[in-house]
């Protein structure tokens, strides 16, 4: 980064320099992963799907697969469609998955291939599946790619049978396996049936043993995504990546929907399992209540090391929404608060959250890069920065600590692993946000300020 | 161990009868017997659905020969997602130096166009521009470069004029890469595409020649992990003045006066021997295709690069040199070399590093049992020999091909750039192979296996069938490998360590290596209760 910053006269108005988000594309991959024994497919040249295995990869340090339609020229100037069926052909046959999950590029959009067309003519075997949603690079961001993979699901998968059971159907948003594992592991808990999709618990973070499987035992199943449509409820966590599909499902199999804040932090936890108390009439075990109370006591056991500090968010609208109130129940003063993803609702509820809070003077903004955080940082600095590994750059330019956080972490391992939703995931937000200030402090002390206990 | 055709047209079954007939043109096994290489099809299409390892002409164009420029200011015209995965994920290091302060390091920033739904409907030159005008604004950086995405040529946004009104505007160079990512079979044709522009546009228009008796320009070296520098070390004190390392770390400036050095080398063949040959065509300046990688390979190019300049002190320094460094290196390397002699390997890996390598592992001890590349062309599997005979399809008659001619004014014979007579150059040439890549297959042992374009169906059965302990790959195999069993280590970026390249890069390879066949968890994959009774306890050793 150089070390020189721009003279504030000079604009910066047009594209983005150093972006805060990505294409649709790779979200559409990342929720594909989510069903089972399914392989996503990118239609279009080579170099997304290399790209977009390739960041997944990096952030889950686990298998990602995933087949290209591998356009040429020719393909381009005359259509993909050729390429496309050939691609399903050569797929089945050779890596069989059980379903297929196709998502455009810019290149197929931009000539304006017609997938559901090209799909009735493709040879696709008995009992396999071939799924599609269209995923422009040039709308939206990597969230709305996932978004439309989850309601892909709900459009060709989800059928309502006419009757409703007593289960709930999870859309858990953009997180890690890790974290779908935990909402998993509360559901059961309160003892109501789950239908999770996508879940890429099992998927992207499977044990090493020796053989390898192309499909890993994780993901939803078709057979559960189609039950989704007899649920009673739909939870979407994180209205960027899942009011589609939850809409959809209301729309089309009569799902009653709710929507969340992704449930990280103690409020949103909370709103998500009253949310699931409440529809089923179903006790709150007292190991939950228990994982709760522990929160409580750390936060007024640790407020001395973070109370008051202030903090930069970015990364995807739904994380940053979820942290901005997580950060506030910290006692915490958010003063930047930054997606890259478009969307009005973004600083809506970021802004309510703050007028709620007392707190004004702060900065909002959807769309925007990490350029102007950075200027933003430079002209007035906060204690700390939340964020994904692109935040690094600007804590290293500006001398903040940096607590990884979201979509991706490439410079860090175990992450995906390691729930930040729930409960235990505030327990370990807590640990992270703590321990970075803190190890501020004892690098910056001066010997006699130097402390053992704090 | 040795294969039979029969034996490897196994793995090759349950393809459908098209891909079965494509894919056993992309195989060759050595056979010592035969003198020549037999022909192997490389540089054509993927099959559309097959998992492949290959990217695209913007990846070969901005992530590997354009992107690590420093000082250029690098824009991608596009969509977000372009310019965002080729943003920081390459290890392609640049630093600061007397000419370029830090302030003019641009290769770790993102520019992006972020093109919009009305810019592909209404076209996106006019953002383009105003993008440009910004970042002179905010930057003044010495020249600029534009590399397009997919859509821009579908749309057809003319970044080439965009470029040259703003280079009139701003009276700096703005360079336009029409490096689309459909064009062609791989990144190979944004390798070329960027060759095109670099050679026609930048190279030549500097004027002021590097103090130093013999000024040599590192060609198709990127500086991962900081491979460059080590190499600029050695050669530094060997007496050389390093004028260009090509792209790592390199600058514009730099760029400028490659003409001006006498003799270029090449590191990796594929993406840069465009370069080279073009500068033979229009300068004169000889080129030497050179492999650092390895003790015994480092000091061969060395010794016939001191060979080209017949300068007795040269020679003599690079033998002190040669022989400080490999009994530093050597003695060791002996460590590592218990652990890893006997060991074997795959490598799919870059424009010459499946090749080069061989040379490092067998510096341990160790052999490369399948070797391949991604987006490599025959030459590159069986010498630059077969060059004459190579088909031009539909896909590469797309990308431009420059005929250039010798420049009135800046041509000297090679001899005259390497300061010899004429007939000490044509002694040298018999001895040193001048202009010359003799390809992967000669240093490749009986039985063993090249595969071009190889997919991870392939890898799967190749793995099942030679067993080897350690996979080179890139990211994408990695997991895979670790999944099967079977260390691995990524070649792209040297699972962030580095560098790889020279002495010291030997010995850092030989410890990594050795680290990923040795870790203690390998042998912690079996449960202990799913052991028999007597072994259970040895995780407590």
């Amino acid at each position: 980064m150089p070390e020189s910053i721009p003279e504030p006269a000079a604009v910066h108005t047009t594209g983005k320099i150093n972006p805060a988000k990505t294409c649709q594309p790779i979200g559409a991959m990342y929720a594909a992963l989510g069903i089972h024994g399914c392989l996503p497919h990118s239609h279009g040249s080579q170099g997304c799907c290399a790209y977009h295995r390739m960041h997944l990869t990096r952030h889950f340090r686990d298998p990602v697969m995933a087949s290209s339609s591998s356009f040429t020229e020719g393909a381009s100037v005359f259509g993909g469609a050729a390429n496309l069926k050939t691609s399903i052909k050569n797929v089945f046959a050779i890596y069989n998955p059980e379903v297929i999950a196709v998502h455009t590029t810019c290149l197929s959009e931009t000539i304006g291939d017609d997938i559901p067309n090209i799909l009735k003519t493709a040879e696709i075997p008995e009992g396999k599946t071939v799924i599609h949603i269209n995923t422009p690079s040039y709308q939206g961001s990597h969230v709305t790619g996932f978004a439309g993979m989850c309601k892909a699901m709900v459009s060709y998968l989800s059928t309502s049978d006419g009757f409703q059971k007593d289960q709930v159907n999870v859309l858990p948003g953009f997180v890690n396996p890790g974290d779908m594992r935990e909402i998993r592991r509360i559901v059961n808990e309160l003892g109501v049936k789950l239908v999770m999709f996508p879940d890429t618990s099992g998927v992207l973070d499977t044990p090493l043993t020796g053989k390898y499987q192309m499909y890993p035992a994780g993901g939803a199943t078709v057979a559960e995504i189609r039950d989704s449509g007899n649920s009673s409820l739909t939870l979407a966590l994180g209205a960027f990546a899942s009011n589609d599909a939850a809409d959809l499902l209301q729309e089309k199999c009569g799902v009653t929907g709710i929507p969340l804040k992704l449930p990280i932090g103690l409020k949103a936890t909370d709103a998500f399992i009253m949310a699931i108390r409440d529809w089923f009439g179903v006790e709150v075990p007292a190991s939950l209540a228990t994982e709760r109370g522990q929160v409580v006591d750390t936060l007024i056991d640790t407020n001395i090391h973070y109370q008051g500090k202030t903090v930069a968010i970015f990364g995807d609208p739904d994380h940053v929404i979820a942290m901005t109130e997580f950060v506030l129940t910290l006692g915490m003063v958010p003063k930047y608060i930054l997606t890259g993803t478009p969307g009005k609702a973004f600083a809506t509820e970021i802004t309510k959250m703050l007028e709620e809070a007392g707190i004004t003077g702060s900065k909002v903004k959807a769309e925007g890069d990490l350029f102007e955080l950075r200027q933003w940082i430079h002209e007035e600095k906060v204690d700390l920065l939340i964020g994904t590994t692109y935040g690094k750059y600007i804590a290293r330019k500006e001398d903040i600590p940096l607590v990884r956080f979201g979509f991706p972490i490439l410079d860090r391992a175990v992450h995906p692993l390691m729930p930040v939703v729930g409960y235990r995931g505030c327990l370990r937000l807590i640990e992270q946000i703590s321990n970075a200030l803190l190890d501020r402090r004892d690098r910056d002390s001066l010997d006699e300020d130097y402390e053992l206990v704090l | 161990m040795t294969e039979t055709d029969g034996q490897l047209a196994e793995m090759l079954e349950s393809y459908p009868e098209t891909v079965k007939k494509n894919r056993k043109k992309h195989l060759v096994i050595k056979n010592e017997a035969a003198e020549s290489c037999p022909q192997i099809e490389a540089n054509t299409r993927t099959i559309p659905g097959i998992i492949s390892q290959r990217g695209c002409a913007y990846a070969g164009c901005k992530g590997v020969v354009v992107g690590p420029i420093k000082d250029m200011l690098t824009i991608t015209h596009g969509p977000v997602g372009c310019g965002y995965y080729s943003w920081g994920t390459r290890r392609n290091k640049a630093r600061a130096d007397k000419t370029t302060p830090k302030d003019q390091v641009y290769s770790q920033l993102c520019f992006t166009t972020d093109m919009q739904e009305p810019d592909i409907v209404f076209g996106g030159e006019k953002k383009l521009a105003k993008m440009i005008d910004e970042v002179v604004a905010l930057y003044h950086p010495r020249a600029i470069n534009i590399c397009a995405t997919c859509p821009v040529g579908l749309i057809g946004d003319d970044i080439g004029a965009v470029a040259k009104a703003a280079m009139e505007r701003h009276n700096i160079q703005v360079l336009a890469y029409n490096c689309e990512g459909y064009k062609g079979v791989s990144q190979s044709a944004g390798h070329h595409i960027a060759n095109n522009t670099i050679m026609e546009k930048i190279v030549g228009t500097g004027t002021e020649r590097k103090p130093g008796k013999h000024v040599i320009n590192l060609l198709g070296e990127y500086n991962i992990g900081g491979d460059g520098w080590e190499l600029e070390r050695v050669l530094t004190e060997i007496g050389y003045t390093v004028n260009c390392v090509l792209t790592g770390d390199s600058s514009y400036l730099n760029i400028k006066t490659l003409h001006l050095a006498d003799l270029n080398l090449v590191q990796c063949h594929r993406s840069i021997n465009y370069i080279a040959e073009m500068m033979e065509t229009r300068y004169g300046t000889p080129w030497l295709k050179v492999n650092f990688i390895g003790i015994e390979a480092m000091n061969q190019s060395l010794r016939q690069l001191a060979q080209c300049f017949g300068d007795p002190e040269l020679e003599a320094k690079t033998e002190v040199v040669i022989q400080r460094e490999t009994a530093r290196v050597t003695a060791a390397l002996d460590q590592y070399r218990k652990v890893c002699a006997g060991k074997t390997a795959f490598a799919f890996v870059g424009g010459s590093r499946s090749h080069h390598y061989q040379y490092l592992l067998r510096d341990l001890g160790m052999e490369v049992m399948v070797a391949g590349y991604e987006f490599a062309h025959r030459d590159d599997y069986e010498g630059r020999q077969v060059i004459p005979m190579i088909k031009t399809d539909a896909d590469s008659k797309n990308i431009p091909e420059l005929h250039l001619s010798p420049d009135p004014e800046k041509y000297r014979e090679a001899h005259e750039h390497l300061s010899i007579t004429k007939e000490q150059y044509e002694e040298l040439k018999k001895e040193v192979p001048l202009s010359y890549y003799e390809g992967m297959y000669p240093n490749m042992k009986g039985g063993e296996v090249m595969i071009d374009d190889c997919n991870h169906h392939e890898i799967e059965e190749l793995v099942a069938r030679y067993k080897p302990d350690l996979i080179f790959s890139g990211v994408r195999d990695k997991y895979v490998a670790h999944k099967l069993g079977v260390a691995s280590k990524q070649l792209h970026s040297y699972d962030y360590s580095g560098p790889y390249a020279g002495y010291n890069g030997a010995l850092n390879f030989a410890r990594d290596v050795t680290n990923a066949l040795m870790t203690p968890a390998w042998n912690l994959i079996i449960p202990p209760w799913e052991k028999n009774g007597n072994e259970g306890s040895e995780n407590h050793a």
